[in-house]
This record gives structure tokens, C-alpha cells and sequence, in this order.
């Protein structure tokens, strides 16, 4: 049952220092990955998910943004203390990461198979032509047809699924214990993104590989993880199984987010209900909870508090931000 | 097997369709991609297509004109038009073509490092840059030719100094913009250094624009060879520049106008034919137009 914690993050701050002030994107984030875990990290554009697995690989562009604190352990060891020689052995061999972005994450210049290469080259000894192989080995994993062709192929005579496919390659190349995947089906079609995810998951159960899908689109994960964050301006808004967070949300935040989802079961004619209002700017995050101005069920007391920490809900594993104990989702209706 | 992607033929294409726009750009183009080939032609092949030297003097026959002995005339000290010119060719190619590289060389690294790490160094690069660009760049590498010889070697050197700064500022604007690609934090995640991040993934995405940028500054600078060599600061006679041909043969401007002019036409002709290569070469490896024809 203990399974071993791949990933330890704990109180993970990053900011961007701008000319509006300090932008704390990732604010006091803790979470964690165990081995061959999928987890899925969801929230609104500019909640600091992108940011906060960023920061693990510490690729956050130095100036304007900084990490200030916290620990990233991965297998024991706080990638924090890492110089950038070390980090690099990391990158690409312990984590990796797929983008959203299918398109541009290629070289336009070089073919496929030259950059899947690249980054066998770059952290195994091997020759020319150990790598080729691999790298077909790694297109046929991924489910592309014709593997030794397609790898003299440039990424411009690939579609947007085939290229991300690729980049799915290079992510398990090296074998990685974990992979972050930051958005990976946004750019893609509905009937592939389902082709995508599906892939991934299975090269990731095979392989015994943890992975963190960070998304906003709750629809996509539910199927698949075993564990869910929601972030919100830079928090973590809750966290704890997939079942959990699923038939009793506690955070008004994440009840918002599936009460906006459209159901298949429900009534096709019903309104879908939208979370009033906009994400805060996160330059100026009040003192108090940052939902407050967009929750349903704020009181006057939440207003006064200071923002809420994490506290356990009473079931094995899932905690919330919130000063407020919300009732069961079937007494709410 | 009807669908089925056949073998890679993607280079031939790119070359096919290279090709194609570059020539069809009607009869100018091609006229100057000819006129080019006959210039590196005749100072390749210049000891053969003629039976002089160009340091050969025949006093007995000064400022001649056009003759079956001396095609196009004589100079002064009676050496033949034509073979100056041809070897003229020479060492306007020689200069083009050196100071051209040495200043891609030098300003594409300074533009590329400036450009990727951004911070002070691009600052203080580019200061310096905008410095260069604010000397007139006649005045400036006058000044500088002083303090070298007038072989070759110096004068490309110095004609190298003054275009640098248009190689660093190019570069520097595409890094500036290439660098927020995913490719380039894709290839920090997987582990790759940073000098190979810049001269494996971003300097192959500037080159369609250096290329064309390198031409158009050969013609700049056979331009800028033949001004101080005219102007005496460049090339030291009697190398055969074209530069000096003007220069020592406009006195005799009403008693044998060929001499001047003539060094004077090709200078022109070579630096047009230069410019329009690079246009159409502009065109031609516009990276937005890959993959169609």
C-alpha cells in the first residue's frame, strides 16, 4: 500500500517581479507524486499551474521571475540545492515535459528524428546509430506508422496529433520516472486528444512512469487520474482522490468548476453555471481568502480571516482552503 | 502502396522549389545571377583568359583604345584594360567574400549571445552596436585603414569592422524572438547545454536571414574596397582594384575614357547584381513559404 513519494514539493513560492509589483504565481504550493502516480493539477488560465511545474524544473525565466522558497525533492534530493549542471542531468533523463503547444515545441529546421536523438545523445553514451534505433523504437511506442520514415520527416509534413506524439516520444526516451505533461491536448482536436491522452496514459502505466497532467479541463482528467489538485491564484484551492473531489467537492471553487462542466446525464436544456467574475489579479491578492469575491457562499467572516490554510476534511487525504465547512453535495442539491 | 509516405524526398523538394522562386522573378534576376557567375569566373579563371599580367607595362603603347592586341585599350604606363580588370575582379571577390565572413562570424556570435541572455550583456553589445552604427562608416574605416596595411588581408579586415554591426543587430532582433519558442524550452527540458541551444537550434532559424543579409553586404562591401581604394586608403597601387583603376585613371579622362570607366561600370554592375541576388534570395528561402509548391 505505501507506495514511495517520487516527487516531494512543499511550500513552493515563485514570483515574477513586474512593474505592477510582485506577481506571486505560485504561493506556498505543496504537493506531492508517488511512483507510477497520475495526478492532474487543474485551474483557471493564470493560476500558477504552468508556473509551479516550471519552477520544478526551474526553467522560470530569471529576471523577472525567482523562486523564493519552499523544497522540490525528487527521489530524496531538493532540486533547489541542484546547479545548473546537475539540473541539466535531470531535465530530459528524471523529468520530463510535454507542451501544449505541438506546433512550435519542434525545431522547424531539423527532422523528427534528429531531435529525437538529441536527447539520447545528450544524457546516454551511445553512438549514431544506438540512438537512431532507439528513436524508433520510441516512434513505434508512441503508435506512429512507418517509424524509420517518418523519423527523416521535418516537423512541418506532421499534424498537430503526430507531432505531439513525437514530443510524447521524446518525453519517454530517456525512461524518465516522471513526466509533466503541461496542457498537452489543448492544441488538438477533440477526437485526438482523446487518442493522445489515452497513449500516454498507457506508455506511462506500462512503464511504471509517474505523471502530472496539468489542465483546465476537468472533463479530461477525471477518467484518468488517481488525484487531483485544484489551484486557484496561485494556491492550492484542494486536493485528494479523484473520487473524492468528484462526489463531494468541499471548496466552492471546485463545486463552481464542475457545476460549469456540461453532463452528459443532465438536462440538455439547462444552463451551465459559470463561476462569476475573473481570477484575481495576482499582483494585488487580498489579505483575506482570494475567492472571496467570486464565492457563492462567503460570509462576512471570511472576509476578515486571513486566507485559509489547508486543513483535512476528515476523509483520508483530501483537504481544502476554506474557512467554511460545506455540506455534502446531495443535501446541497 | 498509394498512400503510403514515400522516402524522404523533403531536401530535393525544398531545393526544387528553392529554385523556383528564385528564378521566377522574370529576366533581372536572372541577368544578375549571371552577371555574378562571369564575375567569380573571370577572377577564377583570370591568368587564363588573358596573355598579360597585370603589372605588364608597354610604354610604346599608352592609353591605347580598343585593338585586337589590347581589347579594351591601355593605362597610362600602357597595361592592358582588360586584365586589370579581370584580376580587379579578384580582389574585389577576395575582399567581398573575407570581410563579409569574418564580420558574419564575429557579429552573428555577439548578436546570438547578446540576444539569448538578454540582461546586461545584451546591453551593453548592443550599446555598442548602436555606437558603430552612429559612425559614418566612410570616416570610419578610413580612420581604421590607417593603421593597416594595404594588402588584402587588412582591408577586408576593416571593411569587416564596419558591417559587423548590421550582423549583430539582425541576429540579435530574430534571437531576441526565436528564443521565446517552445523548441528552445523544450530543448532546456531535456538537458541540453546552453551554447548548444544557441548554435544548434537557434542559429540554423537565422540563417535564411543571414544568407541574404551576407550577399547584399558582399556588394556593400566591394563598394566600400573600391571607395578607399580610390580614395587612396585602401588597396596600395599597382594591385589591380578597380577602386584605384578610377582613381589613377580619371586624369586621363578626354584622352582615354575607358581606363575610369570601365572599373567604374563593373563596381556598379557587381554590387546591383548583388542586391538583387539577395532580394530574390529573400524570397526564396522565406521559411513561411516552406513546405508549399
Amino acid at each position: 500500500m505505501e507506495q514511495k513519494v517520487l516527487l516531494d514539493v512543499k511550500n513552493l513560492r515563485t514570483s515574477f517581479f513586474t512593474e505592477a509589483g510582485e506577481v506571486k504565481s505560485v504561493n506556498d504550493v505543496s504537493f506531492h507524486v508517488k511512483k507510477g502516480e497520475v495526478i492532474a493539477v487543474v485551474g483557471e488560465s493564470g493560476s500558477g499551474k504552468s508556473v509551479t511545474q516550471l519552477s520544478v524544473m526551474q526553467l522560470i525565466q530569471s529576471p523577472p521571475g525567482k523562486i523564493l522558497g519552499g523544497e522540490v525533492c525528487f527521489e530524496g534530493k531538493n532540486l533547489l540545492d541542484y546547479n545548473q549542471k546537475q539540473m541539466r542531468s535531470v531535465r530530459g533523463n528524471g523529468i520530463s515535459m510535454i507542451f501544449q503547444e505541438p506546433m512550435s515545441s519542434l525545431n522547424p529546421v531539423y527532422t523528427v528524428g534528429n531531435q529525437l536523438t538529441e536527447v539520447l545523445r545528450a544524457h546516454r553514451k551511445m553512438t549514431r546509430q544506438q540512438a537512431w534505433q532507439q528513436g524508433v523504437a520510441a516512434l513505434t511506442a508512441v503508435g506512429i506508422p512507418e517509424p524509420e520514415s517518418r523519423m527523416k520527416n521535418y516537423p512541418f509534413e506532421m499534424s498537430g496529433g503526430m507531432r505531439q506524439r513525437v514530443m510524447i516520444a521524446i518525453a519517454v526516451a530517456c525512461n524518465s520516472k516522471l513526466i509533466v505533461a503541461d496542457e498537452p491536448t489543448t492544441a488538438l482536436d477533440v477526437t485526438t486528444q482523446a487518442q493522445v491522452m489515452e497513449l500516454l496514459l498507457c506508455l506511462v502505466r506500462e512503464r511504471g512512469t509517474a505523471l502530472i497532467v496539468v489542465t483546465h479541463n476537468l472533463g479530461l482528467v477525471t477518467r484518468y487520474a488517481d488525484r487531483i489538485y485544484v489551484m486557484y491564484a496561485g494556491r492550492i484551492a484542494e486536493s485528494g482522490t479523484t473520487r473524492q473531489l468528484l462526489t463531494n467537492p468541499l471548496h466552492p471553487y471546485t463545486r463552481g468548476l464542475l457545476a460549469s462542466v456540461p453532463r452528459l446525464d443532465s438536462d440538455r436544456n439547462a444552463d451551465l453555471f459559470p463561476i462569476k467574475g475573473a481570477p484575481p489579479n495576482l499582483a494585488k491578492i487580498p489579505e483575506y481568502c482570494s475567492f472571496y469575491p467570486r464565492c457563492p457562499y462567503a460570509t462576512e467572516e471570511c472576509r476578515k480571516k486571513p486566507h485559509p490554510k489547508l486543513r483535512a476534511t476528515g476523509e483520508e487525504g483530501h483537504e481544502i482552503a476554506c474557512h467554511l465547512t460545506l455540506k455534502g453535495e446531495s443535501e446541497n442539491g | 502502396m498509394p498512400n503510403a509516405i514515400k522516402k524522404n524526398d523533403a531536401p530535393l523538394r525544398d531545393a526544387k522549389r528553392f529554385f523556383h522562386v528564385f528564378f521566377s522573378r522574370g529576366w533581372v534576376t536572372k541577368l544578375c545571377f549571371g552577371m555574378i557567375v562571369v564575375f567569380v569566373l573571370c577572377a577564377v579563371f583570370a591568368p587564363v583568359l588573358t596573355p598579360y599580367t597585370p603589372y605588364e607595362q608597354n610604354l610604346l603603347a599608352m592609353l591605347k583604345g580598343c585593338s585586337a592586341e589590347h581589347l579594351l585599350g591601355t593605362d597610362n604606363i600602357g597595361r592592358d584594360t582588360l586584365t586589370r580588370l579581370l584580376y580587379g575582379a579578384r580582389v574585389s571577390l577576395i575582399t567581398g567574400l573575407l570581410s563579409s565572413i569574418w564580420a558574419a562570424a564575429v557579429g552573428s556570435t555577439l548578436g546570438l549571445v547578446a540576444g539569448y541572455f538578454g540582461g546586461w550583456l545584451n546591453t551593453v553589445i548592443m550599446r555598442l552596436t548602436d555606437a558603430m552604427f552612429s559612425i559614418p562608416p566612410l570616416i570610419f574605416t578610413m580612420v581604421l585603414s590607417t593603421m593597416v596595411s594595404g594588402s588584402l588581408l587588412g582591408v577586408s579586415a576593416v571593411i569587416g569592422v564596419s558591417i559587423v554591426p548590421s550582423y549583430i543587430r539582425m541576429v540579435n532582433g530574430l534571437v531576441i524572438s526565436l528564443r521565446e519558442n517552445d523548441y528552445v524550452t523544450a530543448a532546456n527540458l531535456i538537458g541540453q547545454k546552453q551554447s548548444v541551444i544557441m548554435f544548434r537550434h537557434l542559429l540554423p532559424n537565422c540563417l535564411a536571414s543571414l544568407i541574404v543579409t551576407f550577399t547584399m553586404n558582399v556588394g556593400t562591401a566591394i563598394m566600400l574596397e573600391s571607395t578607399l581604394s580610390y580614395l587612396g586608403v585602401g588597396i596600395t597601387p599597382p594591385t589591380p582594384a578597380w577602386g584605384v583603376m578610377v582613381s589613377e585613371g580619371y586624369k586621363y579622362l578626354f584622352n582615354q575614357p575607358l581606363v575610369a570607366i570601365l572599373p567604374g561600370v563593373c563596381i556598379m554592375l557587381v554590387v546591383i547584381a548583388f542586391n538583387i541576388v539577395g532580394d530574390a534570395l529573400r524570397d526564396a528561402l522565406d521559411p513561411r513559404l516552406r513546405g508549399k509548391l
